[in-house]
């Protein structure tokens, strides 16, 4: 295809992209180098019958000014990102100081918002993603073990937690796990204490929000690997079984392999989605217990006043949290290009 | 056509059962329960008394006389202007997917005939947007729409979503059209058809599948955004979702849970329908592109 005609072909997509994606993030970049303007502060002398009396006070139409002239605020450079919100250095250097083992360290951190989120965030990752990928396999392995004309229905009903949104799935959880609701008081009865909530323990809360997480993406791991076990060639595992290798073998060595590619595309799409974990949280009302990254940059902007540079610096973090994240599978990528161009 | 390498013993097979009514339990039941407990009132929806309550509706025959109610439909609907968000998110999605498809079958269409190299720096680039939490990009759009004074209104809601749903659009589609046989568009082209001509009346007849498939994809981004969407609509121009998370603020603290919990029924309905029509092209819209690979 000629340069042209592909420049006018994808015109319209890359338009799109550069004006809401690609700038967006130069304007968060340099959002998060400025901070907003101090109001301006004026000294004024009252003079009365007792004497004067200097008083300070704000000079709204200055500061009006101050901010219409230049609406993104003084420059910073990197003052946000070392803030008590985000990075907190100075927070993490007396913590380190004072704190004699790793696990009194640990609990310093988790006290910082920044690393409060970044902790949630990267264990929600990397426990939910292992489990989904195992509970879609066992899924997919048990639905392709029955009669063709169950199957229908039971992949209907598997969609269901994935395509539902998840604001909305998350609520239905939550209701049902709320004290009153119906899995609240089977657990209360389970454990035999009335007063369990688990809405009020942090340890509890995680567990709920990484139940739903597995809950919510083990149909789309089911999906793929389902798909997967129809194209596994069914001579090789009859030959497999020829030579002598039982159940387990013709598993290990047939099927495993051949669903390899797969899980490292759920793994690539599971970790991009995990990472950015954010309804749950709303639905749950967990934040006190646990916050993400996306919920932080949400609860900067909402409400009345909006922290812009503080959401921006979060946000660059978030970033370069998802670039480090995805590098390994881009390298990859890159080198299986080469290869196919040599 | 059961061959011998796939019989299983009894023990096996019905381990396998079991674990299949367990998961049927899992991922159905919520909803089942949800849409049953939108009938009631709130006493028996959080029944601390007895669960059973939940099913019988002892204290809606009491507050209203009958075993259901549709109090909470009426309230979320009627009261709290819930049919003006449903009209928003319809005109949202509508939109959203109309011009995501125009614009991604365009896109991907060039990316998947074009052989140089900057297609592939084209489509990792796209991989990265498509990773990035779409919320990172909300602090970068407040600023200039306040500016503009764009923000609040649904068109911009519109051409943000579509931005975002453009990675994720073209990847599918790119992987789609890879599949249709370069010789059809080629030797159009020998014909004498230009490129847009022999994308006209060789590749659009053919490409619908693709492009119904990756509709739905996009309908449910636009339909499922809460972080966009939440952010930059205005309290009249709000879609369902964020609506229903602004009951939750409101309407938690009046005792009228029942709306949220009806509004949520309302909104999960029409997912529900989609997939009892499109189950087949959602489970191959999941499946392209990881199979081949």
């Amino acid at each position: 295809m000629k340069h042209k005609t592909f420049f006018w072909f994808v015109f319209p997509s890359a338009v799109a992209m550069l004006l809401f994606i690609a700038l967006p993030i130069v304007s968060v970049i340099i959002q998060s180098v400025h901070v907003a303007h101090e109001q301006v502060v004026v000294t004024v002398e009252n003079c009365g019958p007792f004497g004067c009396t200097e008083a300070t006070m704000i000079d709204q139409e200055a500061t009006e000014e101050l901010r219409r002239e230049k609406p993104l605020g003084q420059f910073a450079g990197l003052e946000t990102y070392f803030d008590r919100g985000h990075l907190a250095t100075t927070e993490v250097a007396a913590a380190w100081r004072v704190s004699e083992s790793w696990g009194e360290f640990g609990g310093y951190l988790m006290n910082l918002p920044f690393y409060k989120a970044m902790g949630f965030t990267l264990a929600y990752t990397f426990i939910v993603t292992p489990l989904t990928i195992i509970l879609g396999f066992m899924i997919a392995v048990a639905v392709n073990s029955v009669t063709r004309r169950v199957r229908g229905p039971l992949i209907f009903f598997s969609l269901l937690p994935m395509i539902v949104t998840p604001l909305v799935g998350s609520l239905i959880l939550y209701w049902m796990i709320d004290a009153r609701g119906i899995i609240g008081t089977a657990l209360q009865m389970l454990v035999g204490d009335p007063t369990l909530s688990v809405k009020a323990s942090t340890p509890l809360t995680w567990i709920m929000l990484m139940v739903y997480g597995v809950w919510h993406s083990a149909p789309f791991a089911f999906i793929v690997y389902y798909a997967g076990l129809q194209t596994v060639n069914q001579d090789t595992l009859e030959s497999a079984m020829i030579d002598g290798a039982n159940r387990w073998e013709r598993i290990r060595y047939v099927v495993l392999p051949h669903l390899m590619p797969l899980t490292t595309f759920i793994a690539l799409i599971q970790l991009m989605d995990n990472f950015r974990v954010f309804e749950p949280i709303v639905s749950f009302s967990a934040s006190a217990h646990a916050t993400s990254l996306s919920w932080a940059i949400y609860n900067d902007l909402g409400g009345e006043t909006r922290q812009l540079s503080s959401a921006a610096a979060t946000s660059v973090l978030t970033i370069i949290g998802v670039a480090i994240l995805l590098s390994p599978v881009l390298v990859r990528t890159w080198r299986d290009f080469n290869r196919k161009a040599a | 056509m059961a061959s011998k390498a796939q019989a299983r013993s009894l023990p096996l097979r019905l381990f396998a059962i079991a674990f299949l009514v367990l998961w049927m339990l899992l991922a159905a039941f919520p909803f089942l329960w949800t849409l049953w407990g939108s009938f009631k009132v709130e006493g028996d929806f959080f029944s601390k008394a007895d669960w059973a309550y939940a099913i019988f509706g002892t204290r809606t025959q009491v507050e209203t006389g009958g075993a259901f109610t549709g109090q909470g439909y009426y309230g979320a609907w009627v009261q709290e202007d819930f049919w003006r968000a449903v009209l928003n998110t319809s005109l949202v999605c509508l939109f959203v997917v109309t011009i995501s498809l125009t614009f991604g079958t365009l896109g991907g269409y060039a990316l998947s005939r074009s052989t140089y190299r900057y297609t592939f720096w084209f489509l990792i680039i796209a991989l990265i947007f498509r990773a990035m939490p779409p919320i990172t990009l909300v602090s970068g759009y407040l600023p200039v729409f306040f500016q503009w004074n764009l923000w609040g209104h649904l068109p911009t809601a519109i051409i943000v979503l579509v931005a975002i749903n453009q990675p994720f659009t073209l990847w599918m589609l790119h992987s789609f059209f890879k599949n249709i046989p370069k010789d059809l568009d080629e030797s159009a082209m020998v014909d004498g058809c230009n490129r847009f001509q022999a994308f006209r009346h060789v590749i659009i007849p053919v490409m619908w599948p693709g492009v119904i498939t990756t509709g739905l994809f996009s309908f449910l981004l636009a339909y499922n955004d809460f972080a966009v969407t939440a952010m930059i609509l205005d309290q009249q121009n709000q879609t369902m979702v964020p609506k229903i998370a602004s009951f939750l603020g409101t309407t938690q603290t009046k005792g009228n849970v029942m709306f949220a919990v009806a509004a949520v029924v309302s909104a999960t309905a029409p997912l529900f329908i989609m997939i009892m029509f499109f189950q087949r092209q959602i489970v191959s819209g999941l499946t392209a592109g990881a199979v081949k690979g």
